[in-house]
């Protein structure tokens, strides 16, 4: 589904991802980890096709096309979701008025019919309910002055909404009690499928006990310096970044939970 | 409630705009003063030939010399920060007879494609785009007649509802009373010219205890169309009477007097509450700015009642200049002034536009929303005062002023004011300014929405809380209007 292919990114002519390749098919689930400043975020939002990143050398392909020639919204339209770390508040916008725009944004992109707002409510309360969403924040504005835990689970949300083919959860475990975390967790499982792929970006062990992975690649200066099977995960709980990247950054000791 | 702003059919839209044509020529514009003209330039005999032609008493004709007189000792004001070239009083027309069909474009092929894209934009139906762009119509006008049939009705429960010429012949007494109230003839430079030479207006009445049942428009209003430059509007809520009064029309109005002077005072007595809604989109000039409307108004009301309140809630995207303050007195105890803008620059637009709360009465309480757009290379300012005088006890001000920038060449300023004299005073102020947030963007644009979809939503999320005062229709037309507006301003 996705293909990787030595890719290189830049901000302001700073260059964060050096060559990186990695493949996922339909119904994996890669985790990818690194400490901070390896370039996990990165290369979120490159997938994503935000513009202030420049590509500088490498391809990505995603479902046979070329992923990067895409704008950022046809790659929404094709099924790419990113959940963010940081979710923007837009004030004065009703998130379940933003919902609906986005849900028929997509719908109407793939020649599906628009849901009307009494359709779309009662899909709403359905999905809300997957992420245990207080129905209170469907009518605030969106993500504004949302904890950080309701911003969370409103991505969750959007991404139960949008029902992506590849998504991408970039630290959706940071700022998350261990409450929290299990049900966004369990709202991610439920959407598990042979035909969804997810790409789950997190600094530490923890989100994967919960979401537990196929694959684990460890990013470090911009590379992919490991990858593995689940259990490479655990190994680095016990032995740190530094075991493998040597550098001064990685040698912060993971937290214990 | 009823609004004509809005009408779903184009029938209705017809029949209110061939009365508004019709009556021009009840209203005393009939063919041999069309074929007068009147010399450029503004002298005393200017302000009598004006009021001889309106036909008016004695007393306006005094009223309107009065102020010419004061005029003449005052000096155009450069305080405000917009810029514009000197202009020449004494090359202007004061009185403009309806223009000739002959000039008008004959068919919607005569007039330029860009207005009528916009009007397709703002989804303005067939009929009126005509009307609006000047077109000569001389169809057969139908005969029964929306405006009449509503004022009919108004007029049933007391309600004056009329044309400002009309109701100097008709009223003059409550004329004698009101008029000059608010904004007294030497109040500034652009007001006091404006009582010199005023063409008309409109004035409403609404007696004691009596609900308005509908929004009241200028948009049905008889002679809208010809109130031309110097606009004089005077609205008065008698004891415990409420009306909310719709200006304006979000469609460009083709019009070729550069300055307009307007003045509009409202005046609310005991429990009375006044609701007072523009939507302005003069010509703002193309995009070096040239040719634009310059909209220089003077709107102010007086709470004189004890628990009277005025709201103005306006939405500025047109006119080249706008210099605008639209204020309350709030002189009877407790009573509420309330002020929500929302102000949008574009291209080479100029906007220095605010309020002045004046806290004269006890607990009297005032709110400030003031939003100011500014792109391309608009200049966007609030100017604001809130003003407590010694015996206002316990008065309370929350202003709220945010500015949105799109782009670096726009700019946004707020000059806000504080003068309070009790010491009892409660006053709130919040400032903000804001990018378009590429942030934003890329969050709206990720979820499926385009460029123009995200921007759009942004925007009305930024202005929302002064939509929400709109009448409903308005609002909406508001929304679409803001987007027309700022179209290919990011990006």
């Amino acid at each position: 589904m996705l293909k990787v292919d030595n890719l290189h990114a830049s901000i302001e002519g700073k260059e964060i991802l050096k060559g990186l390749s990695f493949e996922v098919k339909a119904g994996e689930v890669h985790a990818i980890m690194g400490p901070n400043g390896s370039g996990k975020s990165t290369l979120s939002q490159v997938l994503a096709g935000r513009e202030v990143y420049e590509v500088t050398q490498g391809s990505v392909t995603y479902q046979g096309k070329n992923l990067l020639e895409m704008s950022v919204e046809e790659r929404a339209w094709a099924g790419i979701f990113l959940s963010f770390q940081y979710p923007v508040a837009i004030p004065g916008i009703r998130n379940s008025n933003f919902l609906r725009t986005a849900y028929n944004a997509i719908r109407k992109n793939r020649n599906l019919e628009e849901l009307d707002a009494m359709d779309f409510l009662a899909l709403l309360k359905e999905k809300a309910k997957l992420v245990e969403m207080d129905p209170k924040l469907l009518d605030r504005a969106l993500n504004d002055g949302f904890s950080g835990g309701e911003k969370k689970r409103n991505e969750i949300l959007q991404m139960a909404l949008l029902e992506p083919t590849l998504a991408v959860l970039d630290e959706t475990d940071s700022g998350l009690d261990i409450d929290a975390l299990r049900v966004i967790a369990q709202g991610v499982n439920a959407m598990r499928n042979k035909e969804r792929a997810m790409i789950v970006i997190t600094h530490y062990q923890r989100l994967l006990d919960y979401i537990v992975p196929d694959f684990v690649h460890v990013l470090s200066k911009g590379k992919i310096i490991k990858s593995g099977g689940k259990d490479l995960a655990l190994e680095l709980e016990t032995k740190g970044y530094g075991w493998l990247t040597n550098v001064s950054e990685g040698s912060i000791p993971l937290p214990i939970n | 409630m009823e609004t004509l702003t809005k009408m779903a059919n184009g029938e209705k839209e017809t029949s209110t705009l061939t009365d508004l044509t019709n009556q021009t020529y009840k209203y005393g514009f009939s063919t041999d003063i069309e074929s007068e003209t009147v010399p450029l330039g503004l002298n005393e005999d200017t302000v009598r030939l004006i009021s001889a032609k309106k036909q008016e008493p004695e007393f306006m004709l005094e009223w309107r010399l009065k102020a010419f007189k004061y005029w003449q000792t005052m000096t155009e004001p450069s305080w405000q920060n917009v810029s514009y070239p000197k202009m020449d009083y004494q090359n202007m027309a004061y009185y403009s007879a309806p223009k000739s069909k002959d000039d008008a474009p004959k068919s919607l092929d005569e007039v330029d494609p860009e207005l009528l894209a916009t009007y397709e934009k703002l989804g303005i139906p067939l009929h009126e785009r005509a009307i609006l762009a000047g077109v000569a119509v001389d169809a057969v006008f139908d005969s029964v007649s929306v405006a009449t049939t509503y004022k009919e009705k108004l007029s049933e429960l007391g309600i004056i509802f009329c044309s400002f010429s009309e109701a100097v012949r008709e009223h003059p007494d409550l004329i004698k009373k009101y008029l000059g109230s608010v904004v007294p003839i030497t109040d500034n430079f652009f007001a006091t010219l404006n009582s010199a030479v005023f063409s008309d207006g409109s004035f409403v009445y609404i007696p004691k205890g009596v609900r308005c049942p509908m929004e009241l428009s200028t948009y049905f209003r008889i002679n809208a169309i010809n109130t031309g430059q110097f606009e004089r509007t005077l609205i008065i809520a008698d004891e415990s009477s409420y009306v909310s009064y719709l200006e304006g029309c979000t469609a460009p109005m083709r019009d070729e007097n550069q300055l307009h002077a307007a003045v509009v005072e409202l005046v609310a007595l005991d429990h009375a509450q006044i609701k007072y809604s523009t939507v302005q989109n003069w010509y703002p000039g193309d995009k070096e700015g040239k040719g634009g409307i310059y909209n220089f108004v003077t709107k102010r009301g007086k709470c004189t009642g004890f628990r009277s309140k005025i709201s103005w809630t306006q939405v500025e995207t047109g006119s080249a200049i706008t210099w605008k303050y639209p204020s309350c007195i709030l002189q009877g105890d407790e009573s509420v002034g309330e002020f929500y803008s929302v102000a949008v620059t574009n291209n080479r637009q100029q906007a220095d536009t605010g309020t002045k709360m004046i806290h004269i009465g006890k607990n009297t309480k005032s709110t400030i929303i003031s939003k100011g757009i500014s792109a391309g290379h608009g200049q966007n300012s609030y100017r604001g005062l809130v003003k407590v005088l010694k015996n206002a006890e316990k008065a309370r001000n929350y202003s709220q002023c945010d500015s949105m920038l799109m782009g670096d060449q726009c700019g946004a300023h707020t000059f806000p004011y504080l003068d309070i004299g009790n010491t009892s005073a409660r006053i709130e102020h919040e400032a903000t300014t804001t990018k378009i947030g590429e942030d934003q963007l890329f969050y709206l644009k990720q979820r499926g929405l385009n460029e123009e979809e995200a921007i759009k939503m942004i925007v009305n999320g930024f202005c929302e809380t002064v939509f929400k005062e709109l009448p409903m229709e308005f609002a909406v037309e508001a929304k679409k209007l803001l987007e027309v507006s700022l179209e290919g301003s990011v990006g």
